[in-house]
């Protein structure tokens, strides 16, 4: 597969991201679709250590490190000061973690988008608190370990969807994407750009140290959640008109979570539960894309 | 030109004197006048700001950062629970030195729920980092307000402009409001020192190691400290242009006092009348009247008591377990001066209970007889309390 993806680089050598992260390849390519006209809001996640500390920034575009829940509330006031000073080129843009998205951000983000604040979302997704120690999330998907979710105690709730809530504050915007579908992602973030008014981004991004998997495993992981229908590519505008951007060959989610050492514990029954899930999740996004009566 | 005001009219006026460019505000009464007119100002071309009705107090203070940060003057007013709420972000404003200005209606603290005046609210955010000025009445609380910009603006702190409930927020007053020219002679426009620049991209308060972060805060500490210097110099040069000075301290009738009350806010109004009917009597009386509570003005308050036989503090707060904050405050301000004078403290008007010049002069008498404080704080017109245990 050929793609195109410009030279500019805006993550720099001396990000202290792990080996394999999915969340510095995420970052490194919506920077590259988005350009050097952006400013970026950064709630409390993996990327507020990733960037580095004081005095140096990996990130080649100006940040304002912000409290855990304010992505959505520091991002409108940013907007508004920029309006406020004729500065209508530049893309403001949130990035944060699902922690400061589905959980503690979510009011801030809600409130954001419920006034279509003019700004780009970005949640980078790797399903859990990963910076303070893999703590579960309301992200974390049913089936999975964390160190708040051990033995026995495994999450045995549904992952949010956090991408249906934001479709339904019918925002001009919601996609999500993956970083093994780089052109797909490239192309959902500059489109993003040129829109106006409230955008969410959903990115799928890995995490070898929280899943328990090998750092090369990480884009192989990202990939086979999309092709299992664990992770569908799609996108959302109005809130009403959906697109399906890639249809899996309906791989079983069995080998997707035989490679991830959060899955260890689950039985075949469990995984048999697990598939079933993932086909009625399927079987729903088919029907509000019109591709199922 | 002179008009009647009330209170949260004064905050507004001298907000849309400023050319704020951003305001957000959450409704809580008794805050909700001051963004209620300015929101009308944004709509009718009054003032030429964005008005950003967030979701919570929470999101208010993050979007007040986030533009700052961006390079534009900022406002807001909050009350009680909404400053409780915003505790987080109070530190972050202060931590990254954005000359925020907000205007802080004294609310009784939940539970019960109670809309009427008590300072705990706001002293209880007393380690924030944010400047504090207490104010009296309606014309002290609009020439604050001006004053405030220049003030946060000098010296890359916030400001809290704090007013009691009703009392202040809900009461008219004649209030000299100037032309816009007076101001713009006296207050500059904002010019940020720093600020969110595609071509100059920095990282704004990043991860900082302790090699760092001690002297970041020693910073503060020292724009703190300038702050008390800076606050007399914008005082004078507010003072040349509208003829009018408060101090962080004023000191009624102290030079013969042999009694200080100390107050704040609208129960100094109330003291200036005990003080008058005390001294008809031959009373050896004075008001220390608190204005800047941060920075604290220890060395005016120390030069102001060390006369004093005895020195009566009025609280309209409580620090569970500690007692009267202002009590507290002046006890160590006046704690290494020899020979000092006993420290009375007296918690008055809780809750928005009126303190009225009777109770003043009962604080007085008791004071008088006492040779020395029996208790750390004495609580004033008290029904019977039963202990519940």
């Amino acid at each position: 597969m050929q793609t195109n993806v410009m030279d500019r680089e805006f993550v720099h050598s001396g990000h202290v991201g792990c080996p394999g992260c999915g969340a510095t390849i995420a970052m490194r390519f919506v920077l590259k679709a988005l350009g050097e006209k952006t400013m970026m809001v950064l709630p409390a996640c993996c990327w507020s250590v990733i960037a580095g500390p004081y005095p140096q920034s990996a990130l080649k575009i100006p940040v304002i490190h912000a409290a855990f829940e304010t992505g959505g509330a520091t991002a409108t006031g940013v907007r508004a000061a920029l309006d406020m000073l004729g500065d209508t080129e530049t893309t403001v843009l949130t990035w944060a973690g699902d922690g400061g998205t589905f959980d503690i951000g979510f009011q801030a983000l809600s409130g954001a988008v419920e006034r279509n604040e003019n700004f780009l979302y970005v949640c980078y997704d790797n399903e859990a608190y990963m910076n303070t120690g893999i703590q579960r999330s309301s992200s974390t998907p049913y089936g999975a370990w964390t160190t708040t979710t051990t033995g026995r105690d495994w999450k045995k709730l549904r992952k949010k969807n956090i991408v249906e809530v934001l479709v339904a504050h019918r925002i001009p915007y919601v996609a999500t994407a993956s970083i093994a579908y780089p052109d797909d992602l490239l192309r959902k973030a500059k489109k993003a750009k040129e829109m106006k008014g409230s955008r969410f981004l959903h990115i799928y991004a890995s995490c070898p140290t929280g899943w328990r998997i090998p750092s090369e495993m990480s884009v192989k992981i990202a990939r086979m959640a999309v092709q299992t229908n664990i992770f569908p590519l799609y996108e959302v505008e109005d809130g009403l008109r959906y697109t399906i951007n890639y249809k899996p060959r309906e791989y079983l989610v069995r080998e997707y979570f035989r490679l991830q050492g959060r899955f260890r514990h689950l039985t075949d029954q469990d995984l048999d539960q697990i598939q079933q899930m993932v086909n009625e999740d399927w079987e729903l996004l088919l029907r509000k894309a019109g591709e199922r009566a | 030109m002179k008009r009647v005001l009330e209170g949260s009219h004064a905050v507004a006026e001298a907000v849309r004197l400023a050319k704020v460019q951003v305001i957000s505000a959450y409704p809580i009464t008794p805050q909700t006048h001051i963004v209620e007119i300015l929101s009308e100002y944004c709509t009718k071309g009054l003032m030429n700001a964005r008005f950003l009705r967030v979701e919570s107090e929470h999101s208010c203070m993050a979007a007040l950062i986030g533009a700052q940060t961006a390079g534009v003057r900022t406002f807001t007013a909050t009350s009680g629970q909404g400053l409780a709420l915003m505790h987080e972000l109070l530190h972050w404003a202060s931590g990254a030195r954005l000359p925020i200005v907000m205007a802080e209606v004294n609310r009784a603290l939940a539970p019960g729920w109670n809309i009427w005046v008590d300072q705990t609210d706001s002293l209880a955010q007393r380690d924030t980092g944010w400047i504090q000025m207490y104010c009296e009445d309606g014309q002290e609380v609009l020439d604050s307000t001006l004053q405030a910009f220049y003030l946060a603006e000098t010296v890359n702190l916030p400001v809290m402009i704090v007013l009691d409930a009703f009392y202040l927020s809900h009461t008219y007053e004649p209030v000299d409001v100037p032309g816009q020219e007076e101001v713009d002679r006296f207050l500059p426009p904002y010019v940020p020192k720093f600020q969110l620049d595609t071509a100059h991209p920095c990282g704004f308060s990043p991860l900082v190691a302790p090699g760092d972060y001690m002297e970041m805060r020693y910073h503060i500490a020292m724009a703190m400290d300038d702050a008390l210097i800076r606050f007399g110099e914008i005082e004078d040069a507010f003072a040349a242009q509208f003829n009018r000075r408060y101090g962080p301290v004023e000191a009624i009738e102290c030079a013969d006092a042999e009694i200080i009350f100390v107050t704040t806010g609208t129960v100094t109004s109330t003291c200036r009348l005990a003080l008058r009917d005390l001294r008809a009597k031959g009373e050896k009386v004075g008001i220390l009247k608190i204005k800047l509570f941060r920075p604290f003005p220890c060395e005016r308050i120390r030069e102001e008591l060390k006369g004093a036989k005895k020195v009566a503090v009025i609280d309209r707060n409580f620090s569970f377990g500690a007692g009267g904050i202002f009590a507290q405050e002046v006890r160590a301000a006046l704690c290494n001066v020899p020979d000092h004078p006993p420290v009375f403290g007296y918690i008055a008007g809780i809750g928005g209970r009126d303190v009225t010049p009777e109770m003043l002069t009962e604080i007085y008498r008791q004071t008088k007889n006492s040779d020395a404080p029996k208790k750390e704080s004495v609580w004033i017109g008290l029904h019977e309390v039963n202990n519940a245990d």
